[in-house]
Formats: structure tokens, sequence, C-alpha cells
């Protein structure tokens, strides 16, 4: 047998068919539903006739448009939103889907909910009609995101049609300087490559930096895999991720567990394995970034200046030129300089309980500049939960941050969480481009930790200085 | 879904590159429980202004880009969100082909499922079709996809490659969910090795 990389012993694993012109039928374990991109595949398959191969692997949860106030339970306000969650919450019904209404404490961000349900194992097809899905590669699963279509196709076939993907390699060495985090592993390795740079092919992130993360913060490298322009990103299970998986509802237990660790202790890429891309980054090179574009790519440290369109080549110069116009940034500005009115804390990149303690951390004993508005949103109600019970919650209260209910929220503004036209944000979540948080919104992409240090000065912060 | 064989039809030029799905068509619009009415939103935020006005300037609010067919476009074209509402709006609007350097996967994968021909091409002939479509309504643009062909207004011929399978289920209008049920006892049998091998999932 010739050696494989992690993406190729998954992929083998769950090859139902292939063609003579090289497409594959992939079976898919399990299928994450959320409000927004899954009516129209409901209705396509009302309108033929067809039913759900598998509901049993198929969860759903409304995220994107829910409203993060507590005046949520009287009702969703907004109509078109009010009416998509209302749609989901009868197709759940109707086809017979595990489903974690608004109402109920489980309730979060699809990629928040399923790892902390035990949905998510290692060794399986992941997908959701979310391209953040990536994020449950943390774990060792193919997961990937797929449009409106695929997850018709899914719920009738409980298979995607799919050519295999190239082998990526990302090797982070050495060990994290004090301040820097995952979210800045994730984001410099996007400024490095590209948004482009991971196209047609799956990540695996390995070395000693992203060994030593714990499960959340392997999760936030992930989720944004796709930022990075690959298909998925993938992390070799080990010691913690069994560790996180053990207990989890959904969980495997008794013998079934023995027999799944058995697998589980093979998903890792053989020594001699081949990739088509390797990239390699030394984790003492790496500093707390922040972006200062439209672009997840436009990733500088926070020690660095706002760059001039003159620095860029070919298209990226007009790029540049929009990217700074819409952002309001003179080239040649310290970034430490740029003056924020807005901190978001949160999203499936950085809404879990270890973000939420490392916010805490900074902020304990002090307050947000004033003026400034400053929330946090957990991913889920359980991690909100949790942080309460660790006395989080009182240190974000105290410091003059809104404590929120589990939702997207400002990560996309569907919901009534937005930027004001010109407003400018520091956000963990991950994307910056053009009204992603509200149309005119500008955004800033941090760590949890940076975008606390921000709530305190009202500006772009180097969290390293409040250490 | 709509068949696609050839189209001859006016070639708007947009020369960005990473234009994202957030542009191609903003959040605000993912509200709807339908596929079709997305097009008067296509590239909103950069095709009208704060009042709802059109801008003037954008190509596709043009004389004589109006009825565009088709767009030429820069590098990692539809990155961003897996939102099938992209397609579903240039579809809408009556955009059946993109010419691009890249794409971002899961945009491009979206393209076939709804009768949109995504056609990359390296830098070099994208900067050769979008000179030719900044001449405006009268540089119409052949594509033939049986051909695997683009001809210029000016009768220059360029090839461009596309993966047989997805070739074939455009030229067909073939649904794939069909496609896929005809493999059942593949899916059966392998649900039989999966419930052995790994009965946890
Ligand atoms: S938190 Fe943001 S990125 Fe994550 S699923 Fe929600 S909208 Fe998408």
């Amino acid at each position: 047998m010739s050696a494989k990389t992690l993406y190729d012993k998954i992929w083998d694993a769950h090859l139902v068919d292939e063609a003579e012109d090289g497409s594959s039928l992939l079976y898919i374990d399990r299928h994450l539903v959320h409000e927004v991109t899954s009516p129209q595949a409901f209705e396509g398959l009302r309108m033929a006739g067809r039913a759900l191969r598998k509901p049993e692997n198929t969860i759903a949860v409304p995220d994107h448009n829910v409203p993060t106030t507590p005046d949520r339970v009287d009702g969703i306000k907004n109509e078109e939103s009010r009416i998509q969650v209302e749609a989901l919450d009868h197709n759940a019904r109707d086809f017979g889907i595990t489903y974690y209404p608004v109402s109920d404490i489980r309730q979060g961000i699809v990629h928040i909910v399923g790892p902390e349900q035990g949905w998510t194992l290692p060794g399986m097809t992941v997908v959701c009609g979310d391209s953040h899905t990536a994020t449950h590669g943390a774990f060792g699963a193919l997961a990937h995101g797929i449009g409106t279509s695929e997850v018709e196709h899914v719920l009738a076939t409980q298979t995607l049609i799919q050519q295999k993907s190239k082998n990526m390699k990302v090797e982070i060495t050495g060990t994290l300087p004090p301040g820097v985090t995952a979210k800045d592993i994730t984001l410099t390795v996007i400024g490095r490559t590209g948004t482009a740079g991971g196209t047609g092919h799956v990540i695996e992130y390995c070395g000693e930096a992203i060994r030593a993360l714990s499960m959340e913060g392997r999760m936030t490298v992930c989720n944004m895999a796709i930022e990075g322009g690959a298909r998925a990103g993938l992390i070799a299970p080990d010691e913690k991720t069994y560790q996180y998986v053990k207990g989890r509802p959904h969980a495997p237990k008794g013998g079934q567990w023995e027999m799944a660790m058995e697998w589980w202790k093979t998903l890792y890429s053989d020594d001699d394995a081949h990739w088509d891309k390797e990239i390699t980054i030394r984790a003492e090179d790496i500093a707390p970034v922040v972006t200062w574009g439209t672009s997840p790519e436009d990733v500088l440290p926070i020690t660095g200046s706002v760059p001039a369109p003159d620095d860029f080549e070919g298209g990226k110069v007009e790029a540049a030129k929009r990217a700074l116009d819409y952002m309001g940034l003179e080239a040649g500005t310290p970034l430490r300089e740029v003056e924020i009115d807005t901190v978001f804390i949160g999203s499936c990149t950085n809404g879990r309980i270890e973000d939420l303690r490392a916010a805490a951390e900074v902020l304990k004993g002090k307050k947000i500049k004033d003026g400034l508005r400053a929330m946090i949103v957990p991913g889920s109600g359980l991690v909100r939960a949790q942080a309460e019970e660790e006395g989080l919650a009182d240190i974000f209260i105290e410091a003059g941050f809104e404590w929120r209910l589990a939702g997207c929220s400002m990560c996309l503004a569907m919901n009534p969480d937005q930027l004001a036209p010109g407003e400018r944000c520091a956000a963990t979540s991950n994307r910056n481009f053009e009204g992603r948080q509200g149309r005119g919104g500008r955004t800033h992409l941090m760590s949890p930790a940076m975008a606390a240090a921000a709530a305190v000065t009202g500006r772009l912060t180097d969290v390293r200085e409040m250490m | 879904m709509e068949k696609f064989d050839k189209l001859t039809g006016i070639a708007a030029p947009l020369p960005l590159v990473n234009i994202d799905t957030d542009m191609i068509i903003p959040k605000q619009f993912l509200k709807t429980i339908k596929r079709t009415g997305l097009g008067v939103h296509l590239f909103d935020e950069m095709r009208y202004d704060d009042d709802g006005n059109e801008i003037p300037d954008f190509v596709l609010n043009k004389p004589q880009y109006r009825d565009a067919e088709i767009l030429v476009t820069g590098e990692n074209f539809g990155c961003g969100s897996s939102r099938e509402h992209a397609p579903w709006a240039l579809n809408d609007f009556g955009i059946r082909c993109v010419i691009a350097p890249s794409y971002a996967d899961i945009f491009y994968n979206n393209c076939f499922k709804n009768g949109i021909l995504p056609i990359a091409l390296p830098q070099e002939q994208v900067e050769t079709l979008m000179r030719d479509a900044e001449k405006g309504a009268n540089a119409r643009m052949d594509i033939d996809l049986e051909a695997q062909t683009i001809t210029t207004s000016d009768g220059e011929v360029i090839t461009f490659e596309i993966d047989p399978f997805r070739k074939h289920c455009l030229l067909n209008g073939l649904d794939d969910i069909a496609l896929t049920l005809e493999k059942a006892p593949a899916i059966d049998a392998f649900e039989g090795r999966a419930a052995a091998a790994r009965p946890w999932v």
C-alpha cells in the first residue's frame, strides 16, 4: 500500500463509487443544516416527492438570523428572518431531523453546536451549507461547505458528487510567543498564501505549535481554511481530541468507543505521503496580527503601518486602492493609531469558552473606552452558561460589554447586530469583506485578546503591552 | 436544470480581483426562501448608492452592458461564503457565463448546478477578452461548450478546459440527484459495510 495523507485515508473510507470521468460519489456521515441555505433545498425535495435518506445523521439549528438580545424569546421582529427560522422549524419537524430551536439552551452557531454535542467525530465526513464547516476539520474530520443544491443532494442521497482535491501541508514549527494565539496563526497563514493559496487543496495543519493548541484553538485555525481558499482544513486527532470528544451526548460509548478509538488512531498522514504543496512557518515569527483591508489576506503585525497600493503588484494594486478607500485609511498610518467605535467578540471562529477566557483575562478589572459599543456573543447557549459559571460574564459586564445570547450576530449582519456606515469594528470573526458587518461598516479581524485590548484603549492595540 | 450549449452575448468587463460573494449578493438578500428574484440585487453595493439610485459608472448600469450575458472578471472570483444565492443572482440577472483566471471552489461548483458556465483561462487570455468586452455592446462573444471555444468579436478563437462530467451535465441539463439515485444499490452496499466497520457513526 502506498503512503497516504490523512485526507486520502478519510476519502478512501467514504468512497461509494468512482466514475470513469474522475468524479466520485462520497458518503456523508454528518449533515448540519441552518436556516439560510436550506429552505430552497427542502422545497426542492417536496416538489420532487423525495424523502431524507438518513434523517438521524442530520441536525439543524437556526443561527444566522436570530437576534442575540433577551427579547428574542418574544419572537423575531424582522419578518423575513422570522419566516426563514419558522421554515427551518417546520422542515426539521416534517423531515424528522434533530433540532435545537432558539429556545433550547444547546442552540448556537452550527459549527459550535456540532462539536459540542459530539456530532463531529474524527474520521467523519461532515458537510453544511456554510463555508465555515471547515471548522470541524479540527477533529480530523473531512468537513466542508456546500451550496444549496448540494444540501438537497445530501438530504436525498446522503452522498456528494466530488472531485478529489490536492494535498497541502501547512506546518507551524516551534512555540508561539506570549500574546500570540490560534487566530494569529490562521491569519498569518492566509497573509502568507493569499485567499486563493489553498484553492483546489485540502490543507492539513501540523507541527509542534498546532499540536500545542487546545481543541478550541484548532477549531479557530481550521475555521479559516476557507479564507485561504482551501476546500477544507484538517488536523490529525490525538489525545486532546479524544478527551474533548469523550462523554459528549452523541459520542460513541462502551464497546463502540473502543472500536472507534482503534480506527481513530490510524488517522494521520504517513511519513512518506505525497504533498502537492507545502509551507512551513516558524511560530516564533508569528506576531499578534490585524487586518487592514477588505480581504482576509490583508494581514499585518499590529506593529506595522497601513500599506500603500504601490506596495502590491498586478490586480492587487487596484484592490488595495479600493480597500483603503473603503476602510478610510491613509497609507503609512501606524496600525496602533487606528481608532475604533465597536468591538465584536464572538462567531464560529472565536465564540468558544477559551476565546471568552482569553478576552476576560485582558478585561479583568478594566473598563472599555468611553463611548465605545462592545459586545460579547457566546457561540452557544452552553458556552454562555459556562462563562457565567466561571465568572467571565461578570468581568465583561463590569468592563462595559453587552453580554448577548448565542448566534452569528455581528459576524455577518443578517440579524439586528450591525455596523452603521463608516463605523469601525475590532472583530474576532473571519471576514472583513465590504459590507460584511453592515453596509459601509469597516472590519479589522483579530484574536479575542487583541479585540479585548482594543476595547480598553479605543484603538487597535498590541495586546502584549497589556500583559 | 437549464441546459447550456451555445451562447452569443454581450460580455461585461469587471476587472477586479477577489470579488467575493458578499459583493455579488449582500447578505440582506439571503433572507428569501426562493431561488428567483435576486437579479435586481446582483452586485448591489457596487450598483446602487445609499439611497438606492443606480451608480452610473458601474458596468452593468451602463446602457451598453445592461443586457450582458457574459462577465469577464479577475482572479479568485466568488470567494467567501457558500451561498448559492450568488449564482442564483447572476442567473436571474441573465449572466450565463463567467470568464476569469480562477474561482473559489464552492462558487465554481454552484455555477454548474444552476446552468452557468464558469470558464477559467490563463491571465493573458482573460486580458484579451477583457479588452474585447470593453468595446461595449458591439463586442458579442460566442461561447461553444461542445467545442470548448470562445470566439471574440474579432474572430479570435480561444479554447478552454472543462471537466468532462460537468460538461456532460451542463450540455444535457442533467439533475445530479436523479443521477445519484440511480446508484442507490452502491449506496446501500456502502451503508452495509459502514454499519459493520463504523457502527458509532
Ligand atoms: S458565525 Fe459568521 S462565519 Fe460563522 S456560521 Fe455564523 S455567519 Fe458564518
